[in-house]
């Protein structure tokens, strides 16, 4: 089980993943059993923050609210095509919010597939260690991005957060085009070298 | 499938995180379906932005879940939105769903010596230009890579240039800056998706290959 730490540094976050376990059984609950009040759960922690993403996507609160609502129903719909290996609940809602913010809000086509779409072969006894690893490769990934220099936090939140291209990066921060790719992809660097060894 | 050029791990990123302009998006798509190590790397960014989202602060609903004040059963509710995404079909390719039919049943267009292309329609109003390439083997081809950023996958038969030998399944993500020359395949030539941010390149591209034609 992963123990969340807090992290130092020059922005403050929540603790990493503490809830990671418990959203993953929410989760289940739903495919599995239907559960309302599990889903209810889910929602009110949920939907609040896929509200926040949709707004700093440039949505109204009200088109937010819709969008937020969508996302959350679709998890109810689609809870079943989910599973704990394939990455955590937050990254599984997240790839929801994502699609549906470029259909809904760019008015263009997701080419983003789920990640329900990937590792169909996975083997069930291989399960619980690839449910640990995952926890483990999340909680490092939120302790680089606390680490980050500001200049890549920057770009990284830009493009994750704010909808960003490239190029609307480059233009925003006035730098090279170049600049901006070379500083994601040095973000990118530090993240996948602390996940090196839990692949 | 031997895949040996990727997209730049920052491509890969914008397009984890939903920012990536659709015709761009729609390479890196149709790359990540025959490249597992490019899916991973999504998979792996992706948790990038759960991460971030994460950490938002958070904006109270105004709805509570289910619309729980009405009578809805949670059996129309799943219903309901069982026919909202029956449209989906997850079996076909992307290269199907992009060209409305298969690569092989593709109407070409003749822009000049041993060179046809294909322009693909996205959603009305995105930015950029998508389209198909076909060359002739041994064809020097549409020199592209200026301004803005430009992807190329190829889909058969293969190409060179400076900067290496692509391949099915090959993708070619350079800078803004490279200047680079390429010339199809001596016996199979090639086709390529190309996409361009900017749709003015393309009136470059199909500039310059009239340009020995017409001696412009």
């Amino acid at each position: 089980m992963v123990v969340a730490t807090s992290s130092i540094g020059q922005r403050r976050y929540s603790p990493a993943s503490a809830n990671t376990i418990a959203m993953a059984h929410l989760l289940q609950r739903v495919a599995e059993e239907r559960d309302r009040e599990a889903f209810e759960e889910l929602y009110g922690s949920f939907a609040p923050r896929v509200k926040a993403y949709m707004i700093r996507q440039g949505a109204d609160p009200t088109t937010a609210e819709e969008l937020a609502q969508e996302t959350l129903m679709t998890v109810w719909r689609k809870a079943g095509l989910y599973s704990d290996t394939k990455g955590s609940a937050t990254t599984w809602i997240f790839t929801i919010a994502r699609n549906l913010r470029i259909d809904r809000l760019r008015r263009e086509v997701p080419w983003q597939a789920l990640p329900e779409g990937r590792d169909e072969e996975a083997a069930d006894d291989q399960a619980p260690d690839e449910a640990v690893a995952e926890r483990q490769r999340r909680h490092r990934v939120h302790e680089v991005l606390s680490e980050l220099p500001s200049d890549q936090h920057q770009v990284v939140v830009l493009s994750y957060i704010e909808g960003l291209s490239h190029s609307e990066i480059a233009e925003r921060l006035e730098l090279p085009l170049g600049t901006v790719k070379s500083r994601m992809r040095l973000a990118y660097q530090k993240i996948r070298e602390s996940v090196e060894d839990l692949k | 499938m031997k895949i040996n050029h990727h997209p730049d791990a920052s491509t890969l990123m914008s397009y984890a995180a939903g920012s990536l302009p659709e015709v761009l998006s729609a390479v890196v798509a149709a790359h990540i379906e025959v490249c597992p190590r490019c899916a991973a790397e999504v998979a792996e960014m992706e948790r990038i932005g759960a991460s971030l989202f994460e950490r938002i602060e958070a904006v109270p609903m105004l709805e509570p879940a289910l619309g729980a004040n009405e009578k809805s059963s949670t059996q129309e509710l799943a219903q309901l939105l069982d026919t909202r995404f029956a449209a989906e079909d997850p079996d076909e390719s992307v290269l199907t769903r992009l060209l409305g039919r298969e690569l092989s049943d593709v109407h070409w267009k003749r822009l000049g010596f041993g060179i046809w292309h294909h322009p693909i329609q996205l959603s009305p109003g995105t930015q950029g230009d998508l389209r198909l390439i076909k060359v002739a083997p041994g064809q020097v081809m549409p020199e592209h890579g200026h301004g803005g950023s430009e992807l190329t996958l190829v889909l058969e038969g293969a190409y060179s240039d400076e900067t290496g030998c692509y391949r099915t399944g090959d993708v070619s993500d350079l800078g803004d800056d490279v200047e680079h020359r390429p010339i199809s395949d001596p016996s199979e030539g090639c086709i390529c998706l190309i996409a361009s941010e900017q749709k003015a390149r393309f009136k470059d591209v199909v500039a310059r290959i009239f340009q020995p034609l017409t001696g412009l």
